[in-house]
């Protein structure tokens, strides 16, 4: 029988309610628990954590910086707020940004209606956005037999590249540039389709928020991705280790 | 043998060998004047003492910045005190004929000007006087007094106390407490530690660590070395941008020599201990400066900045607990070690100690390298220092901080350079840049010149600042045009606020100093850019808002 490790317990509030956490997990992990929305983009559970989306920031009493929730743990009498007007602002503007950054027609996307960063953006209230596309043209590449990468619709959450490099062992994903300019690569820059190290598995596919990787042949809207069998195979991987 | 003997010993016979010469040239070997005569006016005046039969009393040697750079290059004799400035290699054999004669007046230099009589030299006690490829010299000039001392005579935390005691804060930006620093990362339990120093110096305008390094590069080792001693830490990293060829050369044979005579390198001073330094090279990103970016570059990761809990001082390279700071920050460690944490704190102001090293550049008359206490205003430094502005315009700000600064304008001339002092007028100390500017300068430019440096530089890994610094940077460039709307600064304002209280790491917090500095200082010239705002009953309100 496995032992259990002893954790301290915390209590703290959220939004005003007391909830009560072991010491290892985070705010977001918590909020989950108790039903309360922190909205999310970089993080996908069986992953590590990056903390570059900035979605998921919340108010700390006593603290003037903003938190990450998805890489804040819990101490006691700590006291968060995760629905303040100003965080609903910042989170439709950055919403607004990453629409600005790339080719985010979602009615000739084939993941519309499927797709993390339209979902957020209907639930977020992101009805329009304030500021001119960037009209940077960035490579689609269609030489991988089954799949596709367009990086125009991408938004750079290195989900792929995580998954692909932490479960799959491949890295066959990796960023290259800097600002505006980054962009996801396979290898050393070459097409994905001459890709050495590639294994044609698909979870880049699957884990990939919007409609920037994706199988071939799908028609608009019918490009619809399920990720839940990462944190199964993510235990399975540090198992091994 | 115990150290102090060891080095006077050296110390000694070094002075013996100075001694037999008359008379010393110093020519200044430091980038800034070698851009102008690579080594020619060395060679030149090699050659005239040659040709005038001087070999056995003239001595003629390189040294580091004597920092009048607008002047170069610029040559010493000593004794006498005589400075010569824009020599060319032509003169060579006059100036050596008058050494015991009259000095050359067409070139003299006065340096009883305020530019060397205000200032006051720690960090750059040796630069422009000894030779910094000369480890004897610098031994001669007390060098490595401070380690032997520390290593034989003091514990550990004996050498953290007096760090704090001196009050030293963080010379690369952010000004954090140095001791407090050293005392986090040697309570931290581990069998490996590391010193990393930052020699990444990316802010646009500043040269400061390139003339340490240049200048005086045993001073950087030896504050590493007592910092590794302090911390327990065997192995440190220099982590310099690949633009510095003289600086990486200069430390690489610096590191050598100390190596040769146990300064570095396997039980110091018969001590037992242990202490490496290697050098790194960065390939010039500016955000490869971020402590946990340029930890990942030295991983041989990309070096972007990852969240910060954890720190480097728990959780650092190769994720030990790692020590890092900045070149000029441990160019201040001996002289503390040396002289006292008192003495240090008894310099400068109550909550900035020590002194500050500025690289002037702009529209000032006399750019270059000056090191003056903390608490010297900005006026001084600008005025009787710097000597003014150079154009007829008269001046209109100065920018402090680089691209994580902000610009201040004559009304707050009189502010003591201190960290609290510039923070509360929406600037930074930063590393040292200080550029000066004049009328002529438009402001929507000065902060669209720096939001395009941000947005080239960032990193790209979070949001706020990858799409928010290029969207503010094409609001700027809309305004400066001519064809941006009330609307539009607004819109700017908001991304300010957004990109700095969301961003991942300093550089996307603080890309909008710049721009809200100067709309703070200069808002009338955003708004005289901004197209008739006029409203739909056809009148436009005097501050510019549609009414
Ligand atoms: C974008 C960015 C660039 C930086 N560049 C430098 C640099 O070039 N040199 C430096 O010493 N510190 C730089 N820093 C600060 C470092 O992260 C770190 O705080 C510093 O090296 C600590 O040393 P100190 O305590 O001695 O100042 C930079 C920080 C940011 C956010
Ligand atoms: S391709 Fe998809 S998964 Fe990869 S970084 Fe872009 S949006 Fe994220
Ligand atoms: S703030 Fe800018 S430089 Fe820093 S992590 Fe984010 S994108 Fe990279
Ligand atoms: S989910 Fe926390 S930063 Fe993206």
């Amino acid at each position: 029988m496995a032992t259990a490790v002893r954790s301290r317990i915390r209590t703290l509030k959220i939004d005003g309610r007391d909830v009560s956490a072991r010491e290892d997990e985070t705010i977001l992990e918590l909020a989950e628990e108790n039903g309360i929305f922190i909205p999310t983009l970089c993080r996908i559970e069986g992953l590590s954590l990056v903390g570059a989306c900035r979605l998921c920031l919340v108010e700390v009493a006593g603290m003037n910086k903003l938190v990450p929730a998805c890489l804040t743990y819990a101490t006691e009498g700590m006291e968060v707020f995760t629905d303040s007007e100003r965080l609903r602002n910042y989170r439709r503007m950055i919403l607004e940004l990453l629409f600005s950054e790339g080719n985010h027609i979602c009615a000739i996307c084939v993941s519309n209606g499927k797709c993390e960063l339209q979902a957020l953006a209907q639930r977020l209230g992101m009805d329009h956005v304030r500021f001119a596309n960037l009209q940077q043209e960035r490579l689609v590449d269609m030489t991988h037999e089954r799949f596709v990468v367009d990086r125009n619709r991408c938004i750079l959450c290195a989900r792929c590249v995580r998954v692909c490099d932490e479960i799959e062992w491949a890295h066959t994903w990796d960023i290259k540039g800097r600002g505006v300019d980054a962009r996801v690569i396979t290898d050393l820059d070459t097409p994905w389709g001459e890709s050495d190290t590639c294994t044609s598995c698909g979870k880049c596919v699957r884990v990939c928020p919007v409609g920037a990787i994706v199988e071939k042949g799908r028609a608009v809207g019918e490009m619809a991705k399920r990720h839940d069998f990462l944190p199964h195979l993510a235990k399975m991987r540090e198992a091994k280790k | 043998m115990i150290p102090q003997e060891e080095l006077a010993k050296i110390a000694s016979a070094e002075k013996e060998k100075q001694s037999k010469f008359e008379y010393q040239i110093r020519v200044c070997m430091a980038a800034g004047c070698l851009s102008q005569h690579k080594d020619q006016i060395k060679l030149a005046l090699e050659a005239a003492v040659k040709e005038q039969g001087l070999e056995d009393t003239v001595k003629v040697k390189g040294v580091g910045c004597m920092g009048l750079c607008a002047q170069g290059p610029l040559v010493s004799v000593e004794p006498g005190n005589i400075l010569y400035e824009k020599v060319s290699p032509a003169d060579a054999a006059e100036i050596v004929a008058g050494l015991d004669k009259k000095p050359v007046e067409r070139l003299r230099c006065d340096n009883q000007q305020p530019f060397f009589t205000r200032q006051v030299r720690v960090v750059l006690e040796n630069s422009g006087v000894i030779d910094p490829e000369n480890i004897e010299e610098y031994i001669t000039a007390d060098g490595y007094e401070a380690l032997g001392q520390a290593l034989t005579e003091m514990s550990p935390a004996q050498v953290i106390d007096e760090i704090v005691a001196s009050g030293l804060r963080g010379r690369g930006g952010g000004g954090y407490p140095t001791g407090l620093k050293w005392s986090t990362v040697a309570k931290a339990i581990s069998d490996r530690k590391y010193v990393v120093c930052n020699a990444d110096e990316g802010d646009p305008g500043a040269f400061m660590d390139r003339s340490v390094l240049e200048s005086d590069p045993h001073r950087v080792l030896e504050g590493m070395a007592i910092a590794g001693y302090a911390i327990g830490a065997n192995m440190g990293y220099v982590y310099c941008r690949a633009e510095y060829p003289l600086a990486i050369e200069r430390l690489k044979q610096a590191i050598r020599q100390a190596k040769r005579l146990h300064l570095l390198g396997e039980s110091i001073f018969g001590t037992g201990f242990n202490f490496d330094v290697e050098i790194r090279l960065g390939a010039g990103a500016f955000v490869c400066g971020e402590e946990t970016a340029l930890m990942a570059s030295i991983e041989g990761r990309r070096g972007s900045p990852r969240p910060r809990p954890p720190y480097p001082s728990d959780h650092g390279l190769w994720g030990e607990p790692t020590l890092i700071n900045n070149v000029e920050t441990y160019a201040n460690v001996a002289p503390i070690i040396r002289n006292g944490g008192a003495w240090f704190a008894g310099i400068g102001t109550e909550s900035s100690k020590g002194t500050k090293v500025f690289a002037l550049a702009g529209q000032i008359k006399n750019t270059g390298l000056i090191e003056v206490p903390m608490g010297t205003t900005l006026r001084e430094i600008v005025e009787e220092i710097g000597g003014g502005t150079t154009t007829e315009a008269g001046f209109k700000a100065v920018q402090t901080g680089g691209p994580s600064g902000g610009c201040i304008p004559e009304k707050h001339l009189d502010t003591p350079v201190d960290y609290a002092s510039l923070a509360k007028l929406g600037s930074i100390m930063g590393s040292g840049g200080m550029i000066v500017m004049d009328h002529t300068s438009s402001m929507v430019d000065v902060a669209r010149y720096f939001m395009e440096f941000c947005m080239s530089e960032s990193c790209g890994k979070c949001i706020p600042c990858r799409v928010g610094t290029a969207q503010m940077y094409n609001l700027l460039t809309k305004i400066a045009k001519g064809n941006g709307t009330i609307r539009d600064l607004e819109l700017l304002e908001q991304l300010c606020d957004l990109v700095r209280s969301t961003s991942l790491c300093g550089l996307g917090q603080s890309a909008p100093n710049p721009v809200l500095s100067t709309l703070r200082y200069f808002r009338e010239e955003y708004l005289a850019k901004l197209v008739d705002t006029t409203s739909p009953n056809g009148k436009t309100a005097p501050d510019g808002h549609a009414s």
